[in-house]
């Protein structure tokens, strides 16, 4: 049985069609990243899975149970962390825990659970304070523990790190790599590449309302623009014109910098600084870089417009 | 059916308007007294009642009432508008409660408060006036009625209500006239024969109109009338609004 299974997803909103009949399954255990631009249509597919949005044909089922007729099931086994930072500022973080605890019908038996939560979190100081008192990092990791309160398989987390610090990043890529590791489905959308890059198995890129790639990590960095090589050289002074077998291959051109995506295969980076000298060129320094999930999503989302 | 889960959303909105005890419960409680003197003052002998019944003792029970519904209505709706407009509605969304574990929270929230206000004004007006009771049973049987319908009204308001604005809209344009113009401060025999009859599709007319009869064992129309209407209109708010919340309307995209 899948984790999630999603068949033929329509979503219409009055001038948009958001999802265009999507197709996919995510096995249970994985950590699947949901990348795409804004407007991408992440967050609707998301929200569709946690019963937030509803949508016009397709189905879409959570451990086998459909997301619409066994709304009640999907709901404790999923565990949704919004994008946006939302609060209820009448009551304090235990508070917060305890209400959204009891929602699932769970009562003081589940209190161990919150207090370990908290400890997780490195909420415990910070129990009895108000939420409108808290930072919006602190914020943000009250949103992850209403999350797993219920203590849900499937984790969904939509862009859980934007707008906070690096410290904050990183503890919560430790925590949520620790709930992958025991046993969770972590489902992921983001717009930190390098987030994707680091912590999921399997990444699914959205544009426009419609899958334009879906595979692991490694074979999404090997295939196509996953060959290519990023040059950064500096000149001497700013180029005015480019060698025209260079031109193609121009990423990025700022002041005497230039950026050059190349073929590993079969742009050699000598011949392209021979090319540049033979035009007048002199260069200062030369800096490359594998390819990374960037060039991936970038390809992908300007050539496969659907 | 989920009543831990009913029960704790029954209990995070009984906690909510708890915390905020001045705005919620004690200020309702000042403003009916201040209408009590200042209208008990001003009308008495003015204004005809019922044979026998002093203008000040015939205008507590319609303060109660008026209170109960108001308070009931501004529970349920401002909870609402608030949630919705600060996003935290998401965590109840998120969750397992259905339709009518929602409904069934929320309106018993909004009669709890509204009981609880309606009790202290005319705890407060008691000191002021005597009031008799004729039928208990029916006081609280249309004290549950009205703030269940105040409550019910509520959440449709606050889920229709995108805005602060919109909601102001409802409860100045809607609730209030209903319920100035339902006999709170008259006898609807008072009126000018077009103003009585009118008064008979005011349905707040029959909350407040039975529950006076509580009190005096005299009414405009037939107490039993007022349940019928109260009850239906009641089961139709009902009908409406679980309607709206399991289609998802304005609250699932």
């Amino acid at each position: 049985m899948s984790a999630i299974s999603i068949t033929g997803l329509h979503k219409h909103y009055p001038r948009v069609h958001a999802l265009k009949g999507i197709d996919l399954v995510i096995p249970r255990g994985e950590f699947f990243g949901l990348l795409g631009p804004n407007g991408a249509g992440k967050s609707t597919l998301i929200n569709i899975i946690a019963g937030l949005t509803r949508f016009d044909s397709g189905s879409v089922s959570v451990l086998g149970q459909d997301v619409v007729r066994q709304y009640q099931r999907t709901r404790r086994f999923v565990g949704m962390v919004p994008q946006e930072l939302t609060f209820d500022p009448f009551f304090n973080v235990r508070e917060v825990l305890r209400i959204q605890s009891g929602y699932f019908g769970l009562g003081r038996e589940n209190d161990a659970w919150i207090e370990e939560l908290m400890g997780a979190l490195m909420l415990h100081d910070k129990a009895g304070a108000n939420m409108r008192a808290l930072s919006g990092g602190m914020k943000r990791r009250v949103m992850v523990a209403q999350a797993l309160v219920h203590k849900p398989e499937v984790v969904v987390l939509d862009e859980p790190t934007a707008g906070v610090d690096v410290e904050l990043r990183k503890s919560l890529w430790a925590f949520i790599q620790r709930l992958h590791r025991e046993g969770h489905t972590i489902v992921l959308t983001t717009h930190y590449l390098e987030e994707a890059e680091a912590l999921c198995d399997r990444i699914a890129i959205l544009n426009h309302g419609a899958i334009v790639a879906l595979d692991s990590k490694q074979a999404l960095l090997a295939q196509g623009v996953g060959r290519t090589l990023r040059a950064c050289i500096t000149t001497k002074e700013p180029l005015t014109t480019l060698p025209a077998a260079l031109s193609p291959k121009l990423k990025r051109q700022e002041g005497n910098r230039i950026e050059l995506q190349l073929d590993k295969h079969t742009d050699s980076i000598v011949t392209v600084l021979d090319d540049l000298r033979a035009h007048g060129a002199v260069i200062e320094d030369l800096r490359t870089e594998a390819a990374d999930l960037e060039d991936v999503f970038v390809e992908l989302t300007r050539k496969k417009q659907p | 059916m989920n009543l831990t889960g009913a029960y704790t959303l029954f209990y995070k909105e009984i906690l909510r308007f708890g915390k905020v005890l001045l705005q919620t419960l004690i200020a309702p409680v000042i403003t009916s007294l201040l209408y009590l003197l200042v209208f008990g003052h001003v009308l008495t002998g003015r204004v005809e009642v019922f044979p026998g019944v002093s203008y000040i003792a015939f205008l507590v029970p319609g303060l109660v009432m008026m209170s109960v519904i108001q308070n009931a209505f501004a529970n349920s709706s401002s909870s609402l508008i608030q949630s919705k407009v600060t996003g935290n509605i998401l965590f109840i969304l998120l969750t397992p409660l259905s339709h009518m574990e929602f409904f069934l929270a929320f309106i018993a929230a909004a009669a709890v408060r509204g009981l609880i206000v309606g009790l202290g004004v005319y705890l407060v007006a008691i000191f002021f006036v005597a009031v008799p009771v004729q039928h208990l049973g029916y006081i609280l049987l249309f004290a549950l009625l009205g703030s269940a319908v105040l409550g019910t009204l509520g959440v449709i308001a606050g889920i229709w209500a995108e805005k602060f604005d919109q909601l102001a809209g409802f409860q100045n344009f809607i609730i209030l006239p209903l319920s100035f113009l339902s006999g709170v401060f008259y006898s609807i025999h008072s009126l000018p024969l077009f103003w009585q009859r009118l008064s008979h599709f005011n349905p707040f007319f029959y909350m407040i109109d039975g529950f006076r009869y509580g009190f005096f064992g005299v009414s405009d129309v037939s107490p039993l009338l007022s349940l019928a209407v109260v009850a239906l209109f009641f089961m139709t708010l009902s009908g409406l609004t679980l309607l709206m919340l399991k289609t998802g309307y304005k609250l699932r995209d």
